[in-house]
């Protein structure tokens, strides 16, 4: 049986695995037909700022071989197995370099995985590469790589979100099935808004941080792109779990069922009889464009049509929620960065003149190293934290967090699930918001406020405004990760059948843009 | 608008450890005095009897064994060191005389001890 | 303008202590790092080793890679809270830890992980026993925990930081787990201030010992001080501003730190100058200390809590578990053992001095008598031991060999002179003492025979004696003694001997 390159990327991921399985195709033709797309649109792209062919071929051609002995170890194949996958260049990876979108980091190897890069790696998922990001994963539009800007698939003037643009226009792009993003204010959430794709935020410990280059420790997460809600939760079903490495990680037992709950049988549920959903008051309305909000009440309207029950929920607290978080972030990135200093890794840059100290050395390599967006963090984050001010603003805030998660705990008195925009406005052009930081921060202030309280929240496909997809985020209580998915999972069919395929089915054909 | 000076800036970049050239200087002061004025308004809702988060879940006591794990080769260590020398990381001389700031009683001076 | 000024004020004489005293009080405070003897460090599973290859004892937690996160090592905070048991201290229901921000290349992280408004321990107090006996209270303010930075070597002609062309650094040391212990400042201690001083550090370093939490060797730096001293004015109620010197890293050296600290703020405040608040040098070779660096606004160490790590929290039954497997504190047991063993004071203090609590202890558990055990071990033993050039208790004599050299003097198998040379012989590897007599032919002679005759040998040869003896003066015996002793080879027994002089002048009552 053959298949065609193109035939092949536009599989789901479970179709992929079902096909592996079955023996329909290989993992080496999988993995290949992935390798052929990335060469034919990612100079469009730049979803990939490293692409491991002989790595991903190597894992895909082991797995086939396992495969094809049968027995027992063929039985005992992760489902996932031989499905490939891209990672954020915020995760790193052994073997592959991990730059993090910066000049500080190029170069570099990092003598160790990341946790979820082992567990990808113990399921036999070939990885493909690693995927462009706003530097540090500061940013929403992926412009502040350092390695140029990553585009959007559905249209190639504008931006992919951010900061995991690369990992969500992979996805989107058809270059890769499966990705692993970051989730810091919203960084896999609004990128997977506005490339119409599939992105998870877990619950705050839910998924080990050790190996992902941290930016806000309390805030940073690790989680699924994919371009459907069950193959989110097959992805997270794969890195979710207790990490000793990571002293913030959620143990098994902190689960209600005392293990990692099947996010994928959630996603399967597909229907949103009897599913109480809030809709948040103070996320919708101003600042919102129509385009989005129209969408957004016909997603509310269908899932009402389907035997879901919409309240509205007040959480007067998320006024403060941006405020919250352009001081912790900030703060907390300002000292996770301090370790790039040019002493014992990556880039050293001497000064141009003047004494050679190691004082002046690593003032030039941060100088030189950083882009204006991470020096813009740490000045704000080293002001936020410095003597006099620390009450003001690092303790305000961690203040403003414990309201949050007060309002969050009422709504979800009334709500199993919360429903919002993701994005307030659909991918804007390259450019528009570079100059504009503070435009360029209004872009997370629906995603933030589950960082703050360390919820989970997905993003899923809520259908197009004017040809550019518009994203509707769910959120749960934490540890409650299954229900993002159920409603996610509901949403999608409901959208499916109107649509009468996937939204992804529309996205253009890069190839001919390309040209 | 929020009371940023040049000056300031300057003092923050210092304990940043980055360079900054006076154009840069003068940017980031304005664009600082923007975001800190927008994002000062959590002062209002952050009432006294608000206790503080600063963690999103609350766990306690992980501790992890006292068990010797992996450990690298000196080369290994050294793999992506800017520089090197003797097994070591080297570094231009450091100005500062001490630091006092370090494990306070830590011996910066004179080799072995 | 600061560095004119502080160099004015370095040249100022001195005061002689006395003079100091007479028109200062001193105040003193210490910050003493304990460095604990946990198998791996403080936040990652890498070994804490001393001496190793530089840069070998790490892994990328050590290194401050990118992505890695610190993981607490529990025996670290268990023994954090068994020294602020013994400290008497309180310890925190919850603390957390925190980062202080700086950068420096000994740091990897460019902050140190520590405890900041949270200390896992605070208000303790320990009671500190002087030499002659007094006991004087230090408030402890904190114990806290933390790690250490790594190590750097300056490169250049003089081997020190100025002038040093680059540095060198070896991270083996970064994260090894510290204790930083913090006392309240010391009022009334007056003259006796170096004497409190060595005598605090020397009760910390007993009490880790005794802990089992530190291998306690201040030349290795497991245990550093860092001594502030200030002076009020007699009769003043405002302590005066103050400097610190760090590492002063010998008992002896802070004791003298102390002196001379109080001996130069005395000389600078008589002089009409003041203070500066700053860092001092401790110079070993010419017991003096050196300016280092003024206390800087610079100093904004943007302190906050390690979002990485998550709250500790005490239970009493956590915390009284732990307090039951606290060792007699040592100042409590040294008074017991005093006691126990009737010792007067300077035999106590000399025992101390010499550092023996611990062999006499266990010779006297093993059955030999407090007073016995004290002659060998500060006697003989001692001797050899100097003799040698090593501490007596390097001399790898058991206290059972102890028990066993006093059995055979009992026994009457051999007298005091003869065991000094067993002990001797002993310590030169040649066996057990019994063994070693019946090798050599020890045994005292105490047969009549080959005595009897030695003995009327000497008073044949020694006519006069003789005479005195019969004359009634039987102290003369003792003459006869000497040249028996030189016959038997030293053998005989004294008593035995005089025995035999009066049964052969037929005086025996």
């Amino acid at each position: 049986m053959t298949h065609t390159t193109d035939a092949l990327v536009r599989l789901t991921a479970a179709e992929m695995a079902a096909k592996l399985r079955a023996g329909d195709i290989t993992s080496v033709e999988l993995t290949q037909a992935h390798l052929d797309r990335i060469a034919a649109v990612d100079d469009t792209i730049n979803a990939f700022l490293h692409v491991a062919a002989d790595e991903a071929l190597e894992t895909a051609a082991a797995v086939d071989t396992t495969r094809a002995a049968g027995g027992a170890a063929a039985e005992s194949l992760h489902p996932l197995a031989g499905v490939p996958i891209a990672i954020k260049d915020l995760i790193v990876t052994k073997g592959q370099p991990t730059t993090a979108g910066s000049k500080m980091l190029q170069g570099w190897m990092s003598p160790y995985d990341a946790t979820v890069v082992e567990k990808v790696r113990a399921a036999r998922m070939p990885i493909l590469g690693k995927t462009n990001l706003d530097e540090f994963a500061m940013g929403s539009s992926t412009e502040h790589s350092a390695y140029g800007p990553t585009r959007n698939p559905w249209d190639i003037t504008r931006i992919p979100g951010g900061s995991g643009g690369g990992s969500a226009a992979a996805v989107a792009a058809f270059e890769a099935p499966l990705a692993l993003g970051t989730d810091t204010g919203g960084s896999i959430r609004q990128p997977g808004a506005v490339t119409g794709t599939v992105g998870t935020k877990p619950t705050y410990g839910g998924v080990s941080r050790y190996g992902a280059i941290a930016m806000a420790s309390s805030l940073d997460q690790i989680g699924p792109v994919a371009r459907t809600v069950e193959d989110a939760a097959l992805l997270h079903e794969v890195i979710a779990g207790h990490d000793k490495k990571d002293s913030t990680s959620l143990p098994e037992t902190e689960y209600p069922e005392g293990e990692v709950p099947a996010f994928s049988a959630a996603a399967s549920t597909k229907t949103a009889k009897g599913l109480r959903i809030g809709v948040i008051k103070q996320l919708q309305g101003e600042g919102y464009q129509s385009g989005v909000l129209a969408r957004f009440h016909e997603a509310l309207d269908q899932l009402q049509g389907a035997g879901a029950e919409i309240v509205e929920v007040d959480c007067p607290s998320f006024d403060y929620a941006l405020g919250a978080y352009y001081l912790i972030m900030p703060s907390e990135a300002s000292s996770n960065l301090a370790r790039y200093d040019g002493v014992r890794y990556g880039t050293r840059v001497l000064p141009e003149e003047g004494p050679l100290t190691i004082e002046r050395v690593m003032g030039s390599t941060r100088a030189a190293g950083f882009g204006e967006e991470v020096k813009r963090r740490i000045i704000l984050g080293t002001y936020a934290l410095s003597a006099g001010y620390y009450d003001a603003y690092y303790g305000s805030a961690q203040k403003i967090r414990t309201l949050i998660q007060q309002d969050f705990a009422a709504a979800f008195e009334q709500a199993d699930v919360l429903i919002s925009p993701t994005s307030p406005t659909v991918a804007f052009p390259l450019g528009e918001k570079l100059d504009d930081p503070l435009a360029m921060y209004l872009n997370d202030v629906a995603t933030i406020p589950a960082n703050l309280a360390g919820i989970p929240g997905i993003s899923v496909p809520g259908g197009l405004s004017d040809g550019l997809p518009v994203g509707i985020q769910f959120l749960a209580p934490a540890k409650q990760d299954a229900r993002v998915y159920h409603a996610a999972g509901a949403l999608e069919q409901l959208l499916n059948d109107t649509y009468d395929a996937p939204l992804w089915a529309q996205i253009p054909a890069l190839e001919e843009v390309a040209r | 608008m929020s009371e940023i000076s040049r000056a300031d800036v300057e003092h923050l970049a210092t304990l940043a450890h980055i360079a900054m050239t006076d154009a840069e200087l003068e940017k980031m002061a304005s664009e600082l005095a923007v975001i800190v004025d927008s994002v000062k308004r959590v002062q209002e809702a952050a009432g006294e009897d608000v206790p503080a988060t600063s963690h999103p879940l609350p766990l306690t006591n992980v501790f992890r064994e006292d068990i010797v794990g992996h450990v690298f080769t000196a080369e290994e260590s050294l793999a992506s060191a800017p520089d090197a020398e003797d097994s070591r990381f080297k570094v231009p001389a450091i100005l500062s005389e001490d630091h006092d700031a370090g494990p306070s009683s830590v011996p910066h001076e004179g080799g072995e001890r | 303008m600061n560095t004119t000024t502080q160099a004015a004020m370095d040249a100022v004489e001195p005061l002689s202590f006395d003079e100091a005293l007479e028109a200062f009080e001193p105040v003193m405070g210490f910050e003493v790092h304990v460095e604990l003897n946990t198998a791996t460090k403080m936040f990652s599973s890498a070994p804490n080793a001393f001496g190793d290859e530089p840069n070998t004892n790490v892994n990328e937690v050590d290194l401050g890679m990118p992505g890695t996160l610190p993981a607490v090592n529990g025996k670290a905070v268990e023994s954090a809270i068994k020294l602020g048991l013994a400290l008497n201290c309180s310890i925190a229901e919850h603390c957390r830890f925190a980062r202080k921000q700086y950068f420096y290349p000994d740091t990897p992280k460019n902050w140190q992980t520590s405890q900041y408004d949270e200390p896992i321990a605070f208000d303790g107090h320990l009671d500190v026993e002087l030499d002659d006996g007094e006991i004087f209270r230090v408030d402890i303010e904190r114990a806290h925990m933390e790690e250490d930075a790594g190590k750097l070597t300056h490169a250049g002609t003089s081997g020190r930081i100025q002038g040093a062309d680059y540095s060198l650094v070896d991270y083996n040391r970064a994260g090894v787990p510290l204790i930083e212990i913090v006392t309240k400042p010391i009022t009334g201690a007056g003259k006796r201030a170096p004497e409190i001083a060595r005598a605090y550090v020397s009760a910390i370093r007993d009490i880790v010992k005794g802990l089992d939490i530190s291998d306690a060797r201040m030349e290795r730096g497991n245990v550093r001080c860092d001594a502030n001293v200030s002076l009020m004015r007699r009769g003043a109620e405002v302590f005066g501003t103050r400097s610190e010197t760090k590492n002063v890293n010998s008992m002896r050296a802070v004791e003298h730190a102390v002196t001379y600290e109080i001996r130069r703020h005395a000389g600078i405040l008589s002089a009409g100058g003041s203070i500066v608040q700053e860092t001092r040098h401790w110079k070993e070779d010419t017991r003096t200390t050196s300016s280092g660096r003024p206390k800087s606004d610079a100093d904004d160490y943007r302190y906050f809590p390690e979002p990485d790590l998550v709250p500790i929290v005490t239970t009493t039954e956590w915390v009284e578990a732990l307090r039951a497997e606290l060792p007699e504190p040592p100042a409590q047991r040294r008074r017991r053992l005093r006691e126990a063993w009737g010792y007067s004071e300077a035999e106590f203090r000399d025992v101390i001095a010499a550092g023996l609590l611990d062999e006499i202890e266990e010779t006297v558990g093993q059955g030999a008598s407090p007073a016995v055990a004290r002659k060998w071990w500060m006697g003989e033993i001692s001797r050899l031991a100097n003799a040698r050039g090593v501490d007596p208790a390097a001399l790898g004599v058991e206290p059972v060999t102890i028990v066993e050299l006093n059995r055979l003097i009992e026994g009457g198998t051999v007298n005091d002179k003869i065991a000094r040379q067993v002990l001797e012989h002993h310590v030169d590897g040649e066996g057990a003492p019994a063994d070693i007599v019946r090798n050599r032919g020890l045994e005292v002679v105490s047969d009549d025979g080959a005595l009897t005759a030695a003995v009327e040998k000497a008073m044949a040869e020694n006519p006069d004696v003789v005479e005195k003896v019969k004359g009634g003066k039987l102290k003369a015996i003792g003459a006869l003694i000497g040249p028996v002793m030189k016959e038997t080879r030293g053998q005989a027994d004294a008593g035995k001997v005089k025995e035999i002089v009066l049964q052969t002048l037929g005086m025996d009552s």
